[in-house]
């Protein structure tokens, strides 16, 4: 039984995923719906309605989907890590640990971090497509445009580094957003104050990272187009 | 209840403390006490609240470091001995924290199965399952197996927070105010559990507490702890047979009252 804590690591992306996915299933419709409403306008203006799929899918899949998906997560999951932590320092759970001659970081940090990093991207993915659902709805109800039609001219424009650099920014969002909240929740030191001050700081450092993060990949990745 | 007689080995100190000074900022704590733990014993230091009791016990399992002074803990010196050392020294030793520190999300089971199932290699389920009702059953709480922390009483708390240092049998235990905040039913029930474990599990510990009842019940010596230093130790008696305007009034209160 050597303690790889898988099935902890198991739990906490479930806890993530569960977590966050009513949210993120509204969030993304809504996402999709209204941003391919507002472009219609500016489009119509030049007779370029028909590009409403590629554009609402470059903008989802490239950049909203990932960013949509951190910002919800960093609120959920960053701030319920920090809170959680930080309660167990404060109640001492921490130092039982550490005092049974186990490893309160391996179980607690690496696992959730982990769980993070994992879950994020995956939960991207869905945003993703939720938000394609929701710009689908948008365009059918205003151009009458069938699902598979929408959905062929959904992916024409996207090129395999679309989906990577979206995978590796979800990856990188999801560390971040798991790192962030095991720091304020773990090294959290002060009584009860300390509990919501962990939960706070993880969700405004979580985000003001995830935006910094954002834009450094898309400088990069836009050296790759 | 009356105190078993148990086998004290004076000439075997299990913990050995010598010259240690702890401050936070610019507040001494303690000012350089020294203090023997022998083999068998059952130790209670007593003090007022904010006298570093509890700092004294976190700076034996590692979780403090001292600023000055010297921390022998079964022939390991604490403050020297790398991160490893320290992790297999804590296995063979138990603490149990003055809220019980029990994992809130898991169940009884699972918080005694967890430093089991990470300390012992190769253990197997069968071999967990009996540790468990072993150990429920010493503390006579076999049937909140399967319940959470949060549906268990503060007297219930503090039996599993003790079940779960037993269960990796330690040599040590260090109880921090094992009776604070419980009604005087429940503080005999856990002196008696103190005592038990003592005989059964033939622990030597240190028992901090600022409880008399819990000290004149449970320890065989008695540590008085004084602006940073103790200043009277030996049996209940010999503590509390003085004139000392700081240490009578400690003495008085808690039994007049």
């Amino acid at each position: 039984m050597a303690p790889f804590e898988f099935k902890e690591i198991v739990r906490q992306c479930y806890e993530v995923g569960v977590r966050s996915f009513t949210l993120i299933t509204v969030t993304g419709f809504i996402v999709g719906f209204i941003f391919t409403k507002q472009s219609r306008p500016s489009l119509l203006e030049f007779g370029a309605q028909s590009w409403i799929p590629k554009l609402v899918s470059i903008a989802i899949m490239r950049a909203l989907a990932p960013l949509v998906t951190a910002l919800i997560a960093s609120g959920k999951v960053g701030s319920s890590i920090g809170a959680e932590l930080s309660s167990m320092r404060v109640t001492e759970q921490i130092d039982a640990m550490e005092v049974s001659g186990t490893k309160p970081f391996k179980f607690l940090v690496c696992t959730r971090v982990l769980a993070t990093t994992i879950t994020i991207p995956i939960l991207a993915t869905y945003t993703g497509f939720i938000a394609l659902f929701g710009g689908y709805l948008n365009v059918a109800q205003n151009e009458g445009t069938s699902y598979s039609a929408f959905m062929e001219e959904v992916f024409k424009p996207l090129q395999f580094l679309d989906f990577t650099a979206s995978l590796i920014k979800s990856i990188v969002f999801g560390f971040t957003i798991g790192i962030v909240g095991c720091y304020q929740g773990y090294y959290s030191n002060k009584g009860t104050e300390g509990v919501g001050k962990a939960a706070n700081g993880a969700v405004v450092t979580a985000m003001f990272l995830v935006f910094i993060e954002e834009v450094i990949i898309v400088q990069i990745t836009g050296n790759f187009r | 209840m009356q105190k078993q007689k148990v086998d004290i080995d004076y000439n075997n100190p299990v913990i050995s403390i010598h010259g240690v000074k702890k401050a936070f900022e610019d507040y001494a704590v303690l000012r350089g006490i020294d203090l023997d733990l022998f083999q068998g014993e059952n130790l209670v230091v007593l003090g007022r609240s904010g006298t570093g009791k509890s700092v004294l016990i976190k700076l034996v399992s590692g979780l403090l470091k001292p600023d000055a002074g010297t921390i022998n803990v079964l022939g390991n010196e604490v403050t020297e001995i790398s991160d490893k050392e320290l992790q297999e020294l804590r296995i063979r030793i138990g603490f149990s924290f003055q809220n019980s520190a029990l994992y809130d999300s898991m169940t009884v089971r699972k918080n005694l199965e967890f430093p089991l199932v990470r300390n012992r290699k190769g253990i197997t389920k069968a071999e967990i399952d009996k540790a468990v009702s072993e150990v429920l059953d010493s503390v006579g709480l076999l049937q909140a197996i399967n319940q959470m922390p949060s549906e268990l009483s503060g007297g219930q708390r503090k039996r599993i927070g003790i079940a779960r240092t037993l269960i990796l049998n330690p040599e040590i235990m260090l109880y921090d105010e094992p009776t604070a905040g419980l009604d005087p039913i429940t503080c005999t029930e856990i002196n008696e559990l103190i005592n038990q474990v003592q005989q059964q599990y033939h622990t030597s510990s240190i028992i901090i507490t600022h409880d008399l009842t819990c000290a004149k019940e449970t320890g065989d010596r008695v540590a008085m702890l004084l602006d940073g230093q103790f200043r009277r130790v030996g049996t209940f008696n010999e503590v509390f047979d003085t004139t000392d305007e700081r240490v009578k009034p400690f003495f008085d209160y808690n039994f007049i009252q």
